[in-house]
């Protein structure tokens, strides 16, 4: 690889040594640790619902290549090639959404999958990503030319999203979208008055949502007094990391995946602690840990205000789903579902996720500056 | 050559740098400048933010994996010697038969310090004991420590064999194995403890902590609900309708409708307690308390019930069921459809989607959903054993989910909760909680409930049950002896994007003598392929139906229930106290089983 010279001026010669390739590897090694998760924490999953044991597995595995490719593919695009995407991919998820919400179908009590030729999507993952992109653009047009109405569009863009989810209904997406757009917001220079009176907005919604909402209070009382009602994947969950030691019981001699419901998805970390140890949790944990302030330290040194908006809502979406997937399974935070990037089950969490961290590959290629002139 | 390519190369973007920032200078400093500023320090901010959580949740892993967890039902107790030679109680059934107990045994350890000869002692030893790995075990003797398990649980045989060996630094402990001699019967209901005594599964598990411990070592054996006689007629039953059908799996439970009590409770495929560890997830599955399942048309008793009592619906209001009913993109069919206008009962009887999705509208959704909770059916139920699954309901209760709600579609709940909420619908009204254990006669028996529906009501669902079975849906369920009254339940299982209609669940559920029940069974067959006795029928009322007449023919007498007088009509006044004849006749069988 490392035979392309640096003087190569051909678009893969070029991007080889533009690309940041220290994130680049991370994210490789993590859609690796995810196929071996995957082949470890899925086949009791299927068993356990009658399927074929590596039905998930090879479910998964025809994404793999497809969301790798995607990945090279959007981090060689330009900022405005990346701009346009997302606001095409905007346009098209949200009208899916609302496709979705008439003709999809129920999962679990939720509408949020639709069926497109065989394969069911989840618009509202892919939505994530592009609606970043697009909010950063926005803000970051607003500072060029104040003229520009960036910050009204971002906040009818945001009511628009949040409506949609909440109808579906999806909570959890609902709250990773706020957090990333309100960290966009403060980033983008919010006054201190407003970041505050929005802290306080949100402990508020949290208390209505507690009073309101009997499901909303029954997990925030599950997760506060362990002793009150039913834990049970959570206790098997920390029961597996308690088992899996320091250095894991080795592949495929975990016991807890078998009686995990959601051990491919929302638990997939408790079966690495199991088998793989918490050493080998740790490096999940450093991996995303790392991708995540590599990001934000390499936007540090940027000039462009839509670099830094837009990477840093992508890798807080990013890091936030990563800290919310294994906060909850290590019982730091209240049960709430919430795939982990790159490594849970689920095709299109995968596409997506690829999509997203592809923006950022491209958002902080080193020639930025070049690309910029020329267009 | 790449060197000075890359010097060339990191001039020119620094002279593209310094010439784009003057341009930043150009534009104005107060409107570029100053809102890059502030968002790299607020970055910076975010970033710190970030660090703490990764660290927080590092730090928390480590500390899971070396200290372990702080709840309670999974901390791992440092147990002592002395308490860990400590027996488990008994459990008993409901007649004192026993159904865990345990066997004193003595385990081999070694201790490294005192070994003279450690590769002679333990070839000595592979004579006696041949399937020990002598090459990690003298590898553990070489590493030193103070103690190693070498083989547990042997039979006196092995231990006086290798006594007569006098080997140094091999010792014996005592230990006690947990024995279930029913072996597979009670699977799911007891479930098993590991090698170290500790509960894994089932009430073994949850009631761990009133089974051992130094308070608990003389105590009385835990007496539990279940009857073996009952349970053995019942898996039995469901594993032959398993076999006929070639069904994916079963469960049942038979529960006495005035106390809650569990009489039996079957989850098929089962396994042996004795040999968990060769038992595989599926069949340590617990299909009758933690599989949630849309159970169908058996949900029309609810929905029927909280009609009439609710008064918004009389019993000889009629419904057109003339064509399907179409809901926005929908349709509702029946299938068996009668293509005209049906009475209520009617619509229970004959089992009509289409009648009792308008009988759901004219009750509204929020009485609907209220009712439903009000029966335990959207909470999971706290039962004996920690395999306990949550349902699943509507998060919103739209017009389209109270019709399928209706018909036991769109909502998912084990079959002890529908178990729970039928016996509520025909013991006079009263839900009450489901129990494990057994409910003394006089003292704490748990006769306390919650009123769900008034006892006029509960007396006309039996009424309405009892047709279902006599000219309804559920006729294969007819016994002699007894008057059954019961509801069928056919679902199509749910896959991505819709339903199977090929692979379903068929469900029945039953209460006998209907004229004054006293239990209700469920059976409920996963997946059952119709064979030529049915007519390739897998529907509840050729598959379930049958396998429940048979059940409650052989369990009837064996519970010393008096047969019912043939087809009297039901009698003005209900009587919902058990028959006092009932409560010798039991009793005197406790007694001789207990001598026995």
């Amino acid at each position: 690889m490392s035979s392309f010279s640096r003087a190569d001026r051909s678009v893969i010669g070029r991007w080889w040594w533009t690309i940041d390739r220290w994130t680049l590897v991370a994210l490789l090694l993590l859609v690796a640790i995810g196929a071996v998760l995957t082949m470890a924490a899925s086949p009791g999953a299927a068993e356990r619902i009658g399927l074929d044991p590596f039905h998930f597995v090879r479910n998964q595995f025809v994404f793999f290549a497809p969301s790798i490719v995607l990945l090279v593919i959007v981090s060689l695009l330009s900022h405005q090639g990346v701009r346009r995407l997302a606001t095409i991919g905007l346009i098209i998820t949200l009208l899916l959404m609302l496709v979705t919400l008439f003709a999809g179908h129920e999962a679990k009590g939720a509408s949020r999958w639709l069926s497109l030729g065989g394969f069911t999507i989840q618009p509202s993952e892919f939505l994530k990503p592009f609606f970043a992109v697009v909010v950063a653009w926005m803000f970051s047009a607003q500072k060029q030319d104040s003229k520009f109405p960036g910050k009204f569009i971002a906040c009818c863009l945001f009511f628009c999203v949040a409506t949609l989810l909440i109808l579906q209904p999806d909570f959890g997406m609902t709250i990773t979208v706020t957090a990333v757009w309100f960290i966009q917001f403060f980033l983008a220079g919010l006054p201190m008055f407003w970041v505050a009176a929005a802290l306080f907005g949100g402990l508020g919604l949290v208390v209505a949502a507690y009073t309101a909402l009997p499901h909303v209070a029954d997990r925030i009382d599950r997760f506060t007094n362990p002793a009150a009602g039913d834990q049970y994947q959570v206790n098997t969950s920390l029961r597996a990391f308690e088992n899996g030691g320091l250095f894991g019981l080795g592949p495929g001699e975990g016991r807890i995946k078998e009686d995990l419901p959601d051990s491919h998805t929302d638990f997939i970390f408790a079966v690495a602690g199991e088998e793989f140890g918490a050493l080998a949790c740790l490096l999940v944990v450093s991996l995303f840990a790392f991708v995540v302030l590599r990001g934000f330290s390499r936007v540090l040194r940027d000039a462009n205000l839509f670099v830094l908006l837009a990477v840093a809502g992508l890798l807080t979406q990013f890091g936030l789903q990563a800290l919310i997937n294994m906060g909850v399974a290590v019982r730091l935070l209240p049960a709430k579902g919430m795939t982990l990037p790159f490594v849970s089950y689920g095709g299109s969490s995968l596409i997506a996720t690829a999509i997203g961290m592809g923006m950022v590959l491209a958002l902080t290629r080193l020639d930025y500056l070049k690309r910029e002139q020329i267009t | 050559m790449t060197d000075l390519s890359v010097k060339s190369w990191k001039k020119q973007r620094n002279e593209e740098e310094s010439l784009n920032s003057q341009e930043g200078l150009k534009l104005g400093k107060n409107n570029a400048k100053k809102p890059l500023e502030l968002a790299r320090t607020r970055l910076i901010v975010a970033g710190f933010i970030f660090t703490a959580c990764f660290l927080v949740l590092g730090t928390r892993l480590l500390d899971l994996s070396l200290i372990g967890t702080d709840t309670e039902s999974v901390t791992s107790r440092n147990y002592t010697a002395a308490e860990m030679t400590l027996a488990r109680r008994d459990i008993v059934d409901r007649n004192n038969i026993v159904l865990a107990t345990n066997l004193p045994t003595d385990s081999l350890f070694v201790e490294p310090k005192e070994v003279l000869e450690p590769e002679k002692s333990l070839a000595k030893i592979k004579t006696v004991l041949p399937r020990i790995n002598i090459n990690s075990l003298l590898s553990v003797i070489n590493s030193g420590g103070s103690f190693h398990w070498i083989a547990r649980n042997l039979t006196p045989e092995q231990v006086w064999q290798i006594n007569n060996l006098g080997l140094p630094g091999f010792k014996f402990i005592k230990e006690e194995k947990r024995v279930y001699p029913h072996g597979s019967l009670f699977a799911h209901a007891l479930g098993f403890a590991g090698v170290d005594n500790r509960g894994l599964t089932g009430i073994e598990a949850s009631l761990d902590n009133r089974l051992t411990g130094v308070a608990n070592v003389n105590a009385e054996p835990l007496k539990t609900s279940l009857d073996v006689r009952v349970q053995h007629a019942l898996t039995l039953e469901l594993s032959e309708a398993m076999a006929s059908f070639k069904a994916k799996g079963a469960s049942g439970l038979v529960i006495d409708v005035h106390t809650g009590e569990l009489i039996a409770m079957a989850s098929l495929p089962s396994f042996d307690l004795n040999l968990y560890k060769e038992s595989s997830a599926n069949e340590r599955f617990n299909r009758a308390t933690l599989g949630v399942y849309e159970l169908g048309s058996v949900f029309k008793a609810f929905n029927t019930a909280l009609a009439l009592d609710s008064g918004l619906v009389k019993i000889e209001d009629s419904y057109d069921a003339t064509k399907p009913l179409k809901v926005s993109r929908y349709f509702i069919r029946d299938d068996h459809p009668e293509n005209r206008w049906l009475t209520v009962p009617e619509i229970f009887i004959h089992s009509s989607n289409i009648g009792s999705a308008q009988i759901a509208m004219d009750i509204g959704s929020e009485r609907q959903r209220k009712f439903l909770s009000q029966l335990g059916m959207l909470e999971p139920i706290k039962l004996e054993i920690p395999e306990s699954g949550r349902p699943l309901s509507p998060s919103k209760w739209r017009d389209i989910n109270t019709m399928t709600v209706a018909y036991g579609h769109g909502i998912a709940v084990t079959p002890l909760h529908a178990i729970n909420g039928f016996a509520a619908m025909v013991n006079g009204g009263i839900k009450r909680q489901p129990t494990l254990l057994y409910q003394d006669e006089i003292h704490n028996r748990n006769i306390s409930g919650k009123r769900v529906i008034g006892a006029d009501t509960s007396l006309t669902m039996r009424k309405l049950m009892y047709r279902a079975v006599t000219e309804g849906t559920g006729s294969n369920a007819q016994v002699e002896g007894y008057l059954v009254g019961g509801k069928t339940g056919t679902a199509e299982k749910a896959k991505a994007g819709g339903y199977e209609r090929k692979a379903v669940i068929s469900t029945f559920i039953a209460a006998f003598p209907i004229e004054n029940p006293l239990y209700a069974v469920l059976v409920s067959l996963d997946e059952p392929r119709g064979n030529k006795h049915t007519h390739n029928y897998a529907g509840a009322g050729w598959t379930a139906a049958p396998a429940t007449g048979r059940i409650i023919s052989k369990i009837g007498p064996l519970l010393g229930v008096p047969p019912s007088t043939a087809n009297i009509a039901f009698p003005a006044e209900q009587k919902i106290t058990r028959p006092i004849k009932n409560i010798i006749r039991t009793e005197f069988r406790r007694s001789e089983s207990a001598t026995f």
